[in-house]
């Protein structure tokens, strides 16, 4: 009897041969059925690369669909909270999706292809939701995770390189935006976005041409200091600039069980994505009764005082006495590039209001001993890290 | 320019007149717009052949609430009632049940009948309370439903102990289980499962059917009753007592579409293009028709149209009407016993077998039959000396494989027409005319989607809190000013017009409340 043999495992993206080839530590994990390097040699100046010169991180797993068909803006504007008819061809939106209830399945970023065409990139899968939206709606759907080759290449350094790719007319595209280059006869899109908070493209083609870009890319930031990235580092730059990460800062609401489990975008920070222009869209009607009624839980960013990250914390009102428990951290991190305590957080409303203090316990571990601190917190308002190059257009060339 | 009204009901349904005629008792401006050039929907009397009528889909008349009657002070007459049923053997031995009796059979079978009826017909009573309240939402803190939702466990729970235990034994349990337990007459478990599963894409194997069988009983205790003139007499009397009331009924007016703007109705348009302005719109049609054909998807959330997308109303019944030059005969039965409900349906076994086909996209090569011969009690159906035969035949499911066609529906009523002559071997000789519908007919004729008679099967994940569908149980859809009147909303299908008077005592508690 014959066994068939059937690939196994973890897939492999069009670039592993380039990432296994930079790889000194073997720290490896899933994302999203992919094999993708925790760091790849040191996750510390990895994160220095994406500050100081210019990362290049592979996010071909990063769940993609396409969606295209003559009711293609009538589908988007329905499934998420924004106004999609503001995102002209050649932008990109970030925009968050809730069910009927008003809470957040998901939030991704929209790519405007071309008219009508669009592709939906979200940190989860969300195919039996989109199919389900799609019902009375002329769209077809498609899910193009495998089809689709990525990499973000970001850093200061960044846009020389695109210049030194050669991709003319880089210089006019200012953040989210997108433009259609030719590579060696075939198509790359690049858009200005990213998930690090600094200036920086990701680089979109057919898997055939991943090599050839990779080798291309390297070859025009070898004098600007590119560099592979592993996970750990933009992880670090994305508690930093402030971005939130399902199963962190959120659950998705179809993966809740308990009640009061998920999260409104209100309750994430992101009332400005919430449009009640639009007659209808997903969890309007639900959203518009929470505005009224209020709001259970709000986003925190956090300045804490020390320098011991406040993994998995408890936040309080007050530091001692009737110290009343009002919440919890979500991520955590020490910036070295702010040299701050930083961390996000879900705190109960009417907790956390922007300037207020309070109170975060803080475990740390010294030779096997747990030791506890209780240090005081800022409410801030802005991102962490947000250096005006990101929004300069054109880019320095550094 | 456009004309107001307070309220618009799309479709002339027996429970879009009731709604509509409430309404207008209530001083309201209302219109109602019905596609067909009668008013009715499936509650129609229609001719078939030059000189016979018939009751074009609903047949006996066993559901319309007392109350509907009363508030409307609606009179029609009645050619029969308390009619009784025959199951039909081969060899003449059928078996005869009515009200708590049944003939034919053993003492014993006689007696568990009894015992059955009274029963069926206890839980029956239960529900039949709330057949006339809008249903309960879960989870909330209003009053009303607190009130209702305690009161619905308070009843159940006064049943005592041991019914109540049966209760909710059998509540979602099938008739066959039930049947098989109790009977050895293979006739009278035939016929029961029968009628369990009566207008439903249901075997009697099948879960729930229990509760359909509860369901046909709680109208009336399933006295069952034929309008003088057909089906079509009860809707004429309904618009009667609507245009009494000022409301203006427009036939062979097709709404296209539910206008929406700004996130709310604001009136219909027909399909030759008039526009109606209303705040108001009530839909008489199905929810999958109302919400994904005329509102449009667009215009509300995914959650709710994945809901009303997985609505299961694929009907599987046809309706086959014979105009006869003469009574059949049938062997063992007296001429007068054409006034009592004819089934065939000779054993539990042969319903299930009957169904296992339409499983799989076909019809049943050995069908069941509900016969009634109208004329018999109603001369006004048939030129003098000559009858109608009104039969509901399953199962004929609506997804039939390859699609329905006339080839399909002939061969179809041939496999019926020869199923009859079994039992009335001169039946053949006698007819002059002969139609059948089919689910896909019934569809299109009675704009009904699925040609499911009920608007949605009335099994436990469709009754009741979440009919038509969970978070849109009180006839208001999450849409303002939209709202469903028909039999996909509580309580359900049947000619009851409780659908259409619970759906107008919330619209205008609601205006009281606004």
């Amino acid at each position: 009897m014959s066994v068939q043999q059937v690939d196994q495992g973890r897939l492999q993206s069009p670039f592993y041969p380039r990432y296994k080839a930079l790889d000194r530590l073997d720290t490896w994990h899933t994302w999203k059925g992919y094999t993708s390097a925790d760091a790849l040699f040191d996750g510390e100046l990895e994160y220095f690369a994406i500050r100081n010169s210019c990362a290049v991180f592979d996010l071909t797993p990063m769940t993609k669909y396409r969606i295209t068909g003559p009711d293609s803006l009538d589908y988007i504007d329905r499934l998420v909270t924004r106004d999609m008819r503001k995102i002209a061809a050649g932008r990109v939106a970030y925009a968050v999706w809730c069910n009927d209830q008003g809470q957040v399945i998901d939030d991704g970023t929209i790519f405007h292809l071309r008219d009508g065409e669009y592709r939906l990139c979200s940190q989860e899968r969300h195919l039996a939701w989109l199919t389900a939206a799609a019902i009375g709606f002329n769209v077809t759907i498609k899910e193009e995770t495998a089809d689709i080759a990525a990499l973000a290449v970001q850093g200061p350094t960044s846009y020389s390189v695109m210049k030194n790719l050669g991709l003319k007319g880089i210089e006019n595209m200012k953040p989210f935006g997108l433009m259609h280059f030719d590579f060696q006869g075939s198509e790359i899109m690049v858009s200005r976005t990213g998930f690090t908070g600094d200036l920086g493209y990701e680089l979109w083609l057919e898997p055939g041409k991943a090599l050839d870009l990779w080798d291309a890319l390297f070859e025009a930031g070898k004098l600007h200091g590119i560099t592979a990235m592993g996970t750990h580092a933009l992880e670090q730059a994305r508690i930093e600039a402030g971005y939130l990460a399902a199963y962190e800062e959120f659950l998705p609401a179809d993966e809740t069980i308990r009640t009061g489990r998920s999260r409104s975008p209100f309750e994430l920070g992101l009332d400005w994505l919430v449009d009640f222009k639009k007659p209808n869209f997903n969890g309007r009607r639900a959203l518009a009764e929470e505005k009224l009624n209020g709001s259970t839980w709000r986003l925190v960013k956090l300045d804490i005082e020390g320098n011991k990250p406040a993994h998995h914390s408890y936040v309080y009102a007050k530091p001692r006495k009737n110290k009343k428990e009002i919440g919890f951290i979500t991520s955590a991190a020490w910036s070295p590039i702010c040299k701050q305590n930083i961390a996000l957080g879900s705190v109960r409303m009417p907790h956390g209001k922007v300037g207020d203090s309070v109170w975060v316990e803080v475990y740390y571990q010294r030779e096997m001993h747990w030791s506890k601190v209780m240090a005081e917190a800022k409410v801030v308002d802005k991102p962490f890290w947000f250096p005006p190059r990101r929004g300069a257009t054109p880019p320095g060339p550094y | 320019m456009t004309d107001r009204y307070d309220a618009i009901v799309v479709g002339a349904g027996h429970n879009g007149l009731v709604c509509a005629a409430l309404l207008g008792k209530a001083g309201r401006k209302v219109l109602v717009l019905e596609a067909n050039s009668q008013v009715g929907g499936a509650a129609v009397t229609r001719s078939f052949a030059d000189g016979y009528s018939v009751s074009a889909c609903a047949h006996l008349l066993y559901q319309l609430q007392p109350e509907v009657r009363k508030d409307l002070g609606l009179q029609f007459a009645l050619a029969a009632d308390d009619i009784g049923t025959i199951a039909l053997s081969a060899d003449g031995k059928h078996v005869r049940y009515s009200g708590e009796n049944v003939h034919g059979v053993s003492d014993a079978d006689s007696k568990s009948y009894r015992d059955f009826h009274k029963r069926m017909s206890r839980f029956a009573a239960l529900l039949r309370t709330y057949l006339n309240k809008a249903p309960p939402r879960l989870g909330t803190k209003d009053r009303k439903d607190l009130f209702t939702l305690a009161q619905l466990g308070l009843d159940v729970r006064r049943l005592g102990r041991k019914e109540m235990r049966e209760f909710l034994r059998l509540i979602g349990m099938n008739i066959y289980d039930e049947v098989t337990e109790r009977f050895d007459s293979k006739l009278l478990k035939g016929a029961l499962s029968f009628d369990a599963v009566l207008g439903t894409h249901l075997g009697p194997r099948s879960p729930n059917t229990i509760l359909t069988y509860l369901y046909r009983l709680a109208g009336s205790g399933g006295r069952l009753a034929a309008p003088a003139g057909g089906m079509g007499s009860v809707s004429e009397a309904l618009a009667q007592v609507a245009r009494e009331k000022g409301v203006t009924i427009r036939t062979a007016m097709p709404v296209k579409r539910i206008v929406v703007e700004n996130g709310r109705v604001t009136g219909v348009e027909s399909e030759g293009g008039e526009t109606f302005s209303s705040h108001t719109i009530i839909s008489n049609a199905d929810p999958k028709s109302t919400l994904l054909c005329l509102v449009g998807a667009k215009h509300v959330e995914t959650g709710f149209t994945r809901r009303v997308n997985n609505i299961r109303m694929q009907g599987n019944a046809a309706k086959l009407h014979l105009a006869l030059d003469g009574l059949p005969v049938v062997n063992g039965l007296e001429k007068k016993d054409f006034a009592s409900r004819l089934l065939i349906a000779p054993d539990e076994n042969y319903v299930e077998r009957s169904f296992n086909p339409a499983k799989y996209g076909e019809t049943s090569p050995q069908p069941v039959l509900e016969i009634t011969v109208p004329s018999f009690r109603d001369s006004s159906l048939a030129p003098t000396g000559k009858h109608v035969m009104s039969a509901i035949v399953q199962y004929a499911p609506y997804k039939l494989k390859d699609g329905w066609d006339d080839k399909k529906r002939d061969a179809f009523m041939k496999t019926a027409v020869s199923k009859i002559a079994q039992y009335m071997p001169d039946i053949e000789g006698r007819i002059s005319a002969s139609e059948m519908l089919t689910p896909a007919d019934i569809e299109r004729e009675f704009h009904i989607s699925g040609g499911h008679w009920h608007h949605g099967e009335l099994t436990l994940d469709q009754f009741l809190f979440v009919r038509p569908v969970g978070g849109a149980a009180q006839y208001a859809m999450p849409l303002d000013g939209l709202y469903l009147c028909g039999a996909g909303t509580h309580p359900g299908g049947g000619v009851s017009g409780a659908a259409g008077r619970n759906a107008a005592r919330v619209i205008l508690s609601r205006e009281k409340s606004a």
